[in-house]
């Protein structure tokens, strides 16, 4: 097989009159399918293909969602990081099942993606999907767009306002090969500075299929700390595509955690649009039995003066695989530019396989980058001094792979969420090896 | 009762290391080996501790009467009792200070049983205290950009939290200041009772005025040539490992 299956379709959910958008925005996600349907799919040849499983991509057998017979559960199981949060919505099989708001300053907005195309639609219009889809998925992104629903989010922080606690959002799919399209934009204007987790969950370990994509706009001086803790079921075919936009002395600082997924393909753009911009990439990745990670990264850097540093880590037990592949780019004019980029792999076991491609394409003098990959299996050492402190052979090397991923969390600055990180990193370690 | 090291020989690759190594080290004892760079200390240590880069080629070791080797895992035998403050300690980045000693007390603990974290910690400080060693080191990474004092100090934290039977000590004092070595040796010495013996790996007299040893040896290529009292690190930083090789020969 050289390509992936060309045009399978998720067909629209069986009442048209069921969408919740505006008719502009159905308008546009007309033409988005037609879109889809007319773009080729992607093939061996294409490079920011290259290692990938196109096998992997058949989506034929994916139905619409159909409403969550478990809803209570799913609320009551909503607990996300496990401290207080400005505001909480829940989504199942991209339907809006509960929301509150407890700690949200006036101002900010956060809603389903589809109450704001009718209420703020300008903010909608000027910033969702306003990046174009560079590293791969175009197309499954147009799939994005034309079949989003209710499970997208609009999050506005106006001008000079702070949100002291995060909004955590979470994502349930329920049932056999029940498709989502979570969408998570997230806008802020100068100054504004907020936290938003995305917890992307299965409902049970039916096989599922999950195209999600985050937008991320940071207008001069704006903060943003965001983390996906993706949880699908073993079973799971998602695509999380991001871009984000940083203005002049922003700072956008993204996590991405993958605990679960069976076929997960990751896209993540950082455009640095003004000098001062600022954005930090992050990705942590325990990948164990068959599973699968395709991460693919580009650092814009568009103007001068701006910096990107980007560390991947992951974990590779058992047949499982990765693919990273990365590109800083100091675009003609971004003197200045400081870009970095790693991806370090611990390999746990001889079967599995990571593919790695840091790259670097400079189109200026006058900056400094560093790009690497590293491979590398549990030192012995390491474990022979934990052994002689009484610690068995299989817990410490559990330690020492929890280790691997809590030191990166050390580029967390917020003292609260890197320790509630944290605990949640150990806990879900406790079932690796 | 004892740690007893009997006709112990050893290899690295092909290479003999140990080369039939007797001692014997009673509970309440504190006994100091010196020799020459090479001579194999930190091998004996090591492979009493079981690292898989050593092969038992021959011996035994003995502790209060079983032998070490039929514990096949390092991990084994440091439950057992044996503690092994190590001449390099590791860095494990990412695994704080206290959740590593927690894992290794934890792991002494019956099936079943969970660590209370308030005694542990209150354990934990207390053992700081008396070692200096700022209770900011709790959330640091094991010994990931400590300073070489700081680390041989983490070590004997670590031997306190564990409570072995039998310590063997290899070269902790290099590298700590006078100041760090006397607070290192009074937890040492705080340590010693008649339930717990010693093995302390040494270049310098200089500890050995700390921590008085019962018994001095010396080593050379993989053997004890010579045993003395604590006059004989003396007479050795005198007159140097020569003069050992010389009258050793001279006996034999
Ligand atoms: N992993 C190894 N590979 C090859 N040779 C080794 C290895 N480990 C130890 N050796 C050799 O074994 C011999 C004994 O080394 P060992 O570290 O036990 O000496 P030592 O007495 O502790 O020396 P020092 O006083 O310098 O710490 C040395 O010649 C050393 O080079
Ligand atoms: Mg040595």
């Amino acid at each position: 097989m050289t390509s992936a299956p060309e045009h399978s379709v998720i067909p629209e959910p069986a009442a048209p009159a069921a969408n919740p958008f505006p008719a502009w925005f159905q308008a546009e996600q007309a033409a988005a399918l037609a879109d889809y349907e007319a773009t080729p799919a992607p093939t061996r040849r294409d490079e920011s293909w290259r290692f990938a499983s196109l096998k992997a991509l058949d989506l034929s057998a994916f139905v619409p969602a159909p409403p969550v017979a478990s809803e209570g559960r799913l609320i009551t199981a909503s607990t996300g990081l496990g401290g207080d949060a400005a505001a909480r919505l829940v989504f199942g099989n991209d339907t809006l099942l509960h929301r509150d708001a407890p700690a949200l300053p006036p101002g900010v907005l956060v809603k389903p993606l589809a109450e704001a195309a009718r209420e703020n639609e300008a903010l909608v219009r000027e910033f969702f999907m306003a990046q174009p889809v560079e590293l791969g998925s175009h197309k499954y992104a147009q799939l994005h767009r034309a079949r989003l629903g209710g499970a997208g989010v609009l999050v506005h922080v106006p001008k000079n306002v702070e949100v002291a606690l995060p909004i955590e959002l979470f994502h349930w799919v329920e049932g056999e090969n029940s498709s989502v399209f979570p969408h998570t934009l997230i806008v802020l204007g100068e100054n504004a500075k907020v936290t938003v987790v995305d917890h992307f969950r299965s409902a049970d370990g039916a096989r599922a299929f999950a195209c999600g994509i985050n937008d991320f706009h940071l207008a001069r001086g704006a903060q943003l700390t965001y983390v996906a803790v993706q949880d699908w079921s073993r079973d799971t075919l998602a695509f999380h595509l991001n871009s984000t936009v940083v203005g002049r002395d922003a700072q956008a600082t993204a996590l991405l955690m993958n605990f679960g997924g069976g076929h997960v393909r990751g896209e993540s753009l950082s455009r640095l649009v003004e000098p001062g911009a600022r954005s930090v990439m992050l990705s942590l990745n325990p990948l164990d039995g068959t599973r699968h990670l395709d991460q693919r990264t580009l650092q814009d850097h568009v103007a001068t003066d701006t910096f990107s540093d980007l560390l991947y880590r992951n974990s590779l037990d058992d047949r499982s695989q990765v693919i990273f592949a990365g590109l800083i780019r100091p675009g003609v004019g971004a003197a200045r530019t400081d870009g970095y980029q790693k991806m370090e792999n611990l390999m746990l076991s001889e079967d599995a396989v990571a593919h790695a491609m840091p790259g670097l394409e400079i189109l200026t003098d006058d900056v400094r980058c560093t790009h690497g990959a590293t491979s590398g299996g549990v030192s012995a050492d390491e474990l022979f001094y934990m052994q002689a402190r009484g610690i068995p052979e299989n817990q410490g090397r559990r330690l020492i792979v929890a280790g691997f991923f809590r030191s990166l969390l050390d580029r967390i600055e917020n003292d609260s969420l890197r320790e509630k990180l944290g605990a949640l990193v150990a806990s879900r370690l406790e079932v690796i090896r | 009762m004892s740690l007893s090291i009997q006709n112990l020989t050893a290899s690295i690759g092909d290479q003999p290391i140990l080369k039939g190594l007797n001692l014997e080290i009673p509970k309440g004892e504190v006994h100091a080996i010196m020799g020459k760079n090479g001579s194999g200390k930190s091998t004996l240590a090591k492979v009493m501790a079981g690292h898989p880069d050593y092969t038992v080629t021959g011996g035994d070791v003995l502790l209060d009467g079983e032998s070490l080797f039929t514990l096949e895992e390092p991990d084994q035998r440091a439950r057992a009792g044996l503690f092994l403050a190590f001449q390099y300690p590791m860095e494990i980045p990412g695994v704080t200070i206290a959740n590593f000693i927690r894992a290794a007390v934890q792991a002494r603990l019956p099936e079943g049983e969970e660590l209370e974290a308030t005694d542990y910690y209150a354990n934990l400080y207390a053992k700081m205290d008396a070692l200096k060693i700022a209770r900011t080191f709790t959330s640091r990474s094991v010994n990931e950009g400590f300073s070489g004092g700081e680390k041989k100090r983490c070590e004997i934290l670590q031997m306190a939290m564990l409570e072995p039977k039998y310590c063997v000590l290899d070269e902790t004092d290099s590298g700590l200041d006078i100041d760090a070595l006397k607070i290192v040796s009074e937890g040492v010495n705080a340590m010693r009772s008649p339930d717990r013996g010693f093995l302390v790996i040494t270049h310098y007299q200089r500890l050995l005025d700390y921590i008085v040893p019962d018994k001095v040896h010396v080593m050379v290529d993989g053997r004890i040539v010579m045993t003395g009292d604590k006059d004989l690190a003396l007479e050795l930083e005198a007159k140097g490992y020569d003069w050992v090789t010389e009258d050793q020969l001279a006996t034999a």
